[in-house]
This record gives structure tokens, sequence and C-alpha cells, in this order.
């Protein structure tokens, strides 16, 4: 209970500062995306079922704000998180290179499939220009929010493992 | 259930294999529903309205005092140099200033037949706040802090300044969704002011880095058209009202096919420094009826 309600506050805020706060701070237009970190990092810390469920409800919240249709962000991100969640076996919270190959990698099959699905589907063909000019940009942003916020998520998760451990205990 | 919460033997779980199949399906099916219905906007805008709106209302409000603060220190700095070589400006201008007072009546002639109509001075407007920009980075569009309960409906334009900004895609009860017109997804019926040509405008993310986007379909028998030639919106567009400035022709080419023509032009509204609109709430279609 405690950690749903920990990490709706946590998808509704990454939301906030990504429409919001971060647009201000935007270098050439380009915002970083906080909610692909959120899914990623949900979903190799916590497994797969984690991952999905926090990808459908992130991209929901893209879609209703911000999308042409209901279904298409949440579906994506849905996946991120659910593929993210496979690594989770071979995930430990003290190496930082498999978390950062993980969301440099969601982030970039995001940014392809949206350009797959939405540019090159009505023929814009200059892959090269979008690559330079939108996803190289969000991606390397990316990169440097995650550097503070994984941390951050990382020690979320530990206190709410830790408390669940102990409230676990109690029972026994 | 929880599904985040997870412990296993206690309740049944649904393995996460049929939980990504349930909700692809249930995905793959508003997708459809939606692309041509607005079916669950009603509720879920309803929803998002009371929980996520009002901390946008309040973030962008606090943000946008922080960028006033921050730019401020730096102009100052700024200002500093920029006065002393404004004072030397000041000398060689007052010799200019009258050289150009003779140019001025000409000018004033020109102006009056190059001034647009004033027709949509007297449309209702209603003023906005932008809240919310998009999250992702391939298209434009914004949320402003209006909504159903202010008189806001689909469809009606919103302009800024003097230009087009877009239309309204969306409404919720105290917010609504803004599609530009730089948007990548989007095109205008337009004409051109000065000789009644129509033509397409049509947003372009490739081309807005370049800050133009593009317009075609322009036929130009006479040969008349010119850059730097206004474009308004035209009177056959069935969402958006006549005659409001969208840019000015910035190249102008002639296509293959030698009939019509196409080009760039530069938006009148600069979409990157928006913070407050215009929202006409008067739509093309309620006027249409009236007449």
């Amino acid at each position: 209970m405690k950690r749903a309600v920990v990490v709706i506050l946590l998808v509704i805020a990454c939301f906030l500062l990504q429409s919001t706060v971060f647009h201000a701070v935007a270098f050439g237009g380009i915002v970083p995306n906080l909610l692909i970190i959120l899914t990623a990092s949900f979903g190799f810390m916590r497994g797969e079922k984690t991952g999905l469920v926090i990808g459908f409800f992130c991209g929901l919240l893209m879609d209703i704000f911000f999308g042409v249709v209901i279904g298409f962000h949440a579906l994506l991100y849905m996946y991120v998180g659910y593929t993210n969640g496979k690594f989770n076996h071979i995930f430990f919270p003290e190496d930082v290179k498999l978390p950062m190959v993980l969301i440099v990698g969601s982030d970039f099959f995001y940014n392809v499939t949206c350009y797959i699905l939405m540019f090159l589907m009505r023929t814009r063909f200059h892959v090269w220009h979008y690559f330079l000019h939108v996803m190289l940009p969000e991606i390397v942003y990316t990169i440097v929010i995650t550097i503070f916020l994984y941390p951050a998520i990382l020690w979320i998760n530990r206190r709410l493992e830790h408390s669940e451990k102990r409230s676990a205990k109690k029972f026994v | 259930m929880s599904p985040i919460v997870k412990r296993k033997g206690e309740k049944f779980t649904l393995p996460s294999k049929y939980l990504l199949f349930i909700l692809t399906i249930l995905c793959a099916g508003t997708i459809i529903l939606t692309f041509n219905t607005n079916i669950f906007s009603g509720s879920l805008n309803t929803a998002v309205g009371y929980v996520i709106v009002p901390f946008q209302k309040g973030i962008s409000s606090v943000g946008g005092w922080l960028a006033n603060r921050s730019e401020e220190l730096v102009q100052i700095r700024a200002l500093l140099t920029e006065n002393e070589s404004l004072r030397a400006q000041i000398d060689e201008l007052t010799i200019e200033n009258t050289i150009l007072q003779q140019d001025r009546y000409e000018l004033t002639n020109l102006r009056e037949l190059y001034r647009l109509d004033a027709q949509y001075a007297d449309y209702e407007k209603v003023g906005a706040r932008i809240i919310a920009k998009d999250a992702g980075n391939w298209f434009h569009s914004f949320v402003i802090d209006k909504g159903e309960e202010d008189g806001i409906a689909m469809d009606m334009n919103v302009i800024a300044g003097s230009g087009l900004v877009g239309r309204i895609v969306d409404v919720g009860p105290n917010w609504a969704k803004v599609t530009t017109i730089i948007a990548d997804n989007f095109s205008v019926s337009g004409k051109v002011l000065a000789t009644s040509d129509y033509l397409m405008v049509s947003g372009d993310l490739e081309l807005y880095n370049g800050g133009v986007i593009a317009f075609n379909k322009l036929v130009d028998s006479a040969g008349q058209v010119a850059e730097g030639d206004k474009i308004v919106t035209s009177n056959i567009s069935d969402k958006y009202l006549p005659n409001i400035l969208i840019g000015y022709i910035n190249t102008l080419n002639v296509d293959a096919n030698n009939i019509t023509k196409s080009g760039l032009l530069t938006p009148a509204v600069d979409f990157e420094h928006l913070e407050e609109v215009l929202v006409i709430t008067e739509l093309k279609q309620s006027m249409e009826d009236k007449e």
C-alpha cells in the first residue's frame, strides 16, 4: 500500500517536472524523458510486472495530455517497462553500468518507435536529421538527468523494501 | 489485488506475461476507439483535471517567476554595456531621423493599403495561461488553464499577439489542450492576403528548427505572389475563422508540375517564448449558422 502511494506520487512528480519545469530549462527546446527513467528503473529494480504497470500509467498520462490517440504511449512505455523487467535477475544495486545502458537503450527504443510510427509513416524520410536534432539531444539530456534521478529512485526503492521487510517480520 | 505489492503464496497473482497481454489488447482497443472518436476524453479529462492540473498551475507560476528573476540578473549586466553603445547611437540616429521623417508619409499610405482588416478585433476572446508543454519532443502542443467551465470548447481558435497559434483539440473541466500550427501533424488552409490565392500551411518539425514551416498547393497563375507577403487563414477552412494572420512568405518555389507553388513561411507568433494566449470563443461552425 505504502509502495503504491509512493510510486503514484513519483509518477505524477516526474510528469509534472517534465511538462513544466524542464521546459523552462530546456536546451534547444529539448526536454529530458523522466518518465522513461522511472519506468526503466522500476522495471529492472522490481521486475516485469512492476515495470509494465508503471510504464502503462506513465504512458497513459502522456496520452491524456499530449497524445493524439489514447493508448499509444501507454503501450510503448508498458513494453519498455516489461523488457527492462527481464533484466531484473542480473541487476545489482551497486552496479551503475547496467542501469545506464538500459535507460539509454529504452529512450533510444522509445524515440525510434515514435519516429517510425508517427513520422516515417507520414513520409518524413530524413532519419539522420531527426536523429541529430531530436533523438540524440534527448538521449544525452536524459543521461545527464539519470545521474541525479537514478540514485534518488534507488534510495526510495531501498527504503520501501526495508520497511516492507520490517513489517513482514512483525507478522512472523 | 495490488499489482505492485507482490507476495507469493498468499494471494492469487497474475503472471506478468498475461497482464502484458491483457493490457496490450486494452491499449490496442483504445487506440482504435480514440482514433476517430473521443469517448474516453470526457471522464479521463475530468479525472486528471482535478489531480494534475492544479499542480501544473502552481508549478508553472513559480517556474515563470524564477525564470523572470534569473533573466533580470542576466539582463542587468547586458544593459550596462548596451547603455554605452546606445548613447553613441543616439547621435547617429538623430541625423537619420530627419531623413526618415520624409519617408514617413509614404509609409503611412502603404500601411493603409496593407493593413489587415480589423475583423478579428471584434471576436470575443478569453485570455489563458500556458501551464504545461508537450512532455515529448516530437510534437508541439500545450495545456492552458481554462476549460469547459470558462466556456472553452473543441476547435476554438487560439491566437497570441496578432498571429494564429493553433486550435483547441481537447477540453477538460479546467484545462484544454492546444495543438499549434507548427506541429508536424497539423495543417491549416490559408490564403495570400494580397492576392486571395489559396494554399495549405503545414507544420514541420524538421523545418521548424530553422524557424520556418512549409506551405504548398499555392495556385498563383498571375505570378503576383512575392516573398514577404502575408498569409492569413482562408474563408474555406471549416475550423479556422477567416483572416487571422499566420505568417509571412519566406521563400517561394515553383513545383515540378509547373502549376502550383510551394515554399516556406515564417510564423507571426514566437512559439518558443509563448506564455499567454487568447482563445477566440467563437466557433466557425456557429458563426455560419447565425448568418
